[in-house]
């Protein structure tokens, strides 16, 4: 089975949740990775083994449309049987659009993926995690993307051996255009990711202001404090407190979820805690499926006499 | 401006959603709701066509013929009419199948923008806009939290895993739009009872193109893995809440 890896960088190097599926892809067969970007064999060389490299200027920004064109040119030339992908914002782009273009069935949300008789099957969690799903693919080519941290990336010694891909792009794929790179907006305030409590804040809130209560409880709890994506952008708290898919990944010892449902791009952010509270009106709130203890209720009444008695017994 | 929103009718998350173990597919057979993310997308479209002083917003959708009554409250909410592909040629549909269907119906309707939510409420996909992208071979800009319109391009301002950025496309263009990007408006009371006025077209598989095959497939269905104790607290005062944490936090020594 050949598999490729699409490897996602910045900053000049691979990303760690990109090594990770392509650590996967080895285990499971033939191999290799592919890098679409302009200067990016510094970043290709650090992956080892089989690398293929396409530079170009107009692959610079990091858009989805012209990667697909890579993608598919090579798939095509090279006969891989499947394209692996970590979860991202570019990466689901890519593999939706390379479905589209190859005909190639696309399973999302993967937490593995076996061999069994020859054939791929993916393993999701759907539903909330409620149930898990055996996805398979009826089509010449499978395509999966996986969700982001599911596996860690294997110390490599082999040296990087890479290959050119000639890129050859279609009309349609430049149309789009970064008019601004990414930029991290509110660097200020501590980091999350070292702390050991951490009271985080969504828009169960309601609004910016009753950021205090969860400032006050993680205040009382010597913790940090940290945000979900949806209020972040809002504007009600800075990027740099975000937890999930495109934030931060934590592990504190404690998580309190204030306010928040816990969708699963905030879930993949950190599930790694210790122990997790939620407290939330809505008792369907996702988040109660992982909470290790969930409290119903109106957070606005409960976190002030929760940081209360927290105080009192300091 | 015509913009074109495409929906989904999910079954309510309140009622809970199920998987059916016989056809392994999604158990809608209760009542199906528009999908929150969705109504962001509808909110957007009705104040872009707001802030041009004119043009249409026609909701396009892929579902059972039951879809209709979810579809119908984006009339309430403001939108000109609706599209609704419904055959049971499509029923278990796969990502290619859906994106296919819904090319179909967009390239009948030649919007100069067409907007999706961020992603699907019960199967968690964020993938469906970026296939339809290129299959009308138009550029694509996902998760967009802020959206302006140009002449004759869309800008979107978006987070990514590294931070905020700016792109820049064409239209006619695809945006998946994030939840955050603004407030969907309840549907008023003159908005729901003109909807039932309003224009609702139904098409067949064969009217967009034929269904196509589905590319997935489901090959089993079982419980996930077990998991520690999960405690739950409800009904009560928010004294006893208060109190019920602080019991927990001092069994697992956090206090």
């Amino acid at each position: 089975m050949k598999l490729l890896v699409f490897l996602e960088h910045h900053g000049g190097s691979i990303t760690k949740a990109s090594l990770g599926v392509l650590a996967k892809a080895r285990s499971l067969g033939d191999a290799a990775g592919v890098v679409a970007g302009s200067e990016v064999r510094d970043a290709a060389e650090g992956a080892g083994g089989v690398v293929w490299v396409a530079e170009d200027a107009r692959l610079a920004a990091p858009l989805p449309a012209p990667r697909v064109d890579v993608l598919a040119k090579l798939v095509r030339d090279e006969s891989f049987d499947a394209v692996l992908f970590a979860q991202s914002v570019l990466a689901s782009d890519v593999a939706a659009g390379l479905s589209a273009r190859l005909d190639a069935g696309l399973n999302w949300d993967l937490v593995d993926v076996l061999e069994e008789n020859g054939r791929l099957v993916g393993k999701r969690p759907a539903l909330a995690d409620s149930v898990w799903v055996d996805a398979g693919w009826s089509s010449a080519v499978a395509l999966a993307v996986f969700r982001s941290g599911t596996f860690d990336p294997a110390e490599s010694s082999a040296a990087a051996e890479l290959r050119e891909v000639q890129v050859e792009l279609e009309a349609h794929s430049l149309l789009a255009e970064l008019v601004e790179a990414a930029v991290e907006e509110g660097q200020a305030g501590p980091s999350i990711e070292d702390a050991d409590v951490i009271v985080a804040g969504g828009r169960g809130l309601g609004g910016p202001e009753n950021f205090t209560l969860v400032e006050q409880l993680a205040e009382a709890l010597g913790g940090a404090v940290a945000a979900t994506r949806a209020v972040v952008d809002a504007g009600w708290y800075p990027y740099a407190t975000q937890v999930g898919q495109t934030g931060k990944t934590v592990s504190p010892k404690l998580y309190v979820a204030v306010g928040i449902s816990g969708a699963i791009q905030h879930k993949v952010g950190m599930q790694g805690s210790g122990v997790i509270v939620a407290i939330n009106k809505d008792p369907h709130a996702p988040i109660f499926d992982y909470a290790d203890l969930g409290v119903v209720g109106d957070l606005h009444e409960i976190v002030p006499k929760l940081t209360e008695l927290v105080r009192s017994r300091k | 401006m015509k913009v074109a929103v495409c929906v989904k009718a999910v079954p309510d998350a309140g009622i809970g959603r199920r998987i059916d173990p016989g056809s392994k597919r999604l158990d809608r057979s209760g009542e199906l709701v528009l999908s929150d993310f969705d109504s962001h997308a509808v909110e957007e479209a009705l104040r872009v066509k707001e802030a041009a002083g004119e043009g249409e917003v026609v909701v396009v959708s892929v579902g059972p013929a039951r879809s209709a009554d979810a579809v119908r409250k984006t009339l309430a909410m403001g939108a000109d009419r609706a599209v609704l592909v419904s055959d049971v040629a499509l029923e278990g549909a796969d990502l290619l199948v859906t994106a296919r269907a819904l090319a179909g119906a967009l390239e009948r309707e030649g919007p100069d923008l067409v907007l999706f939510g961020q992603q699907s409420a019960d199967g968690d996909g964020a993938c469906l806009f970026a296939a339809v992208a290129e299959l009308l071979r138009r550029p694509v800009i996902s998760q967009v939290m802020d959206l302006s319109i140009g002449p004759g391009a869309v800008t979107g301002k978006r987070q990514t895993e590294f931070g905020y950025e700016r792109v820049r496309a064409p239209l006619p263009a695809v945006v998946a739009v994030s939840d955050a990007i603004n407030e969907p408006r309840y549907p008023s009371l003159k908005g729901i009872m003109g909807a039932k006025a309003k224009p609702q077209e139904t098409l067949t598989a064969a009217d967009v193109g034929g269904p196509g095959e589905s590319r997935t497939v489901v090959l089993a269905l079982s419980a996930p893995p077990a998991r520690g104790d999960s405690r739950r607290v409800e009904d009560g005062s928010a004294d006893e809440a208060a109190e019920a944490i602080v019991a927990f936090l001092a069994e697992k020594r956090m206090l």
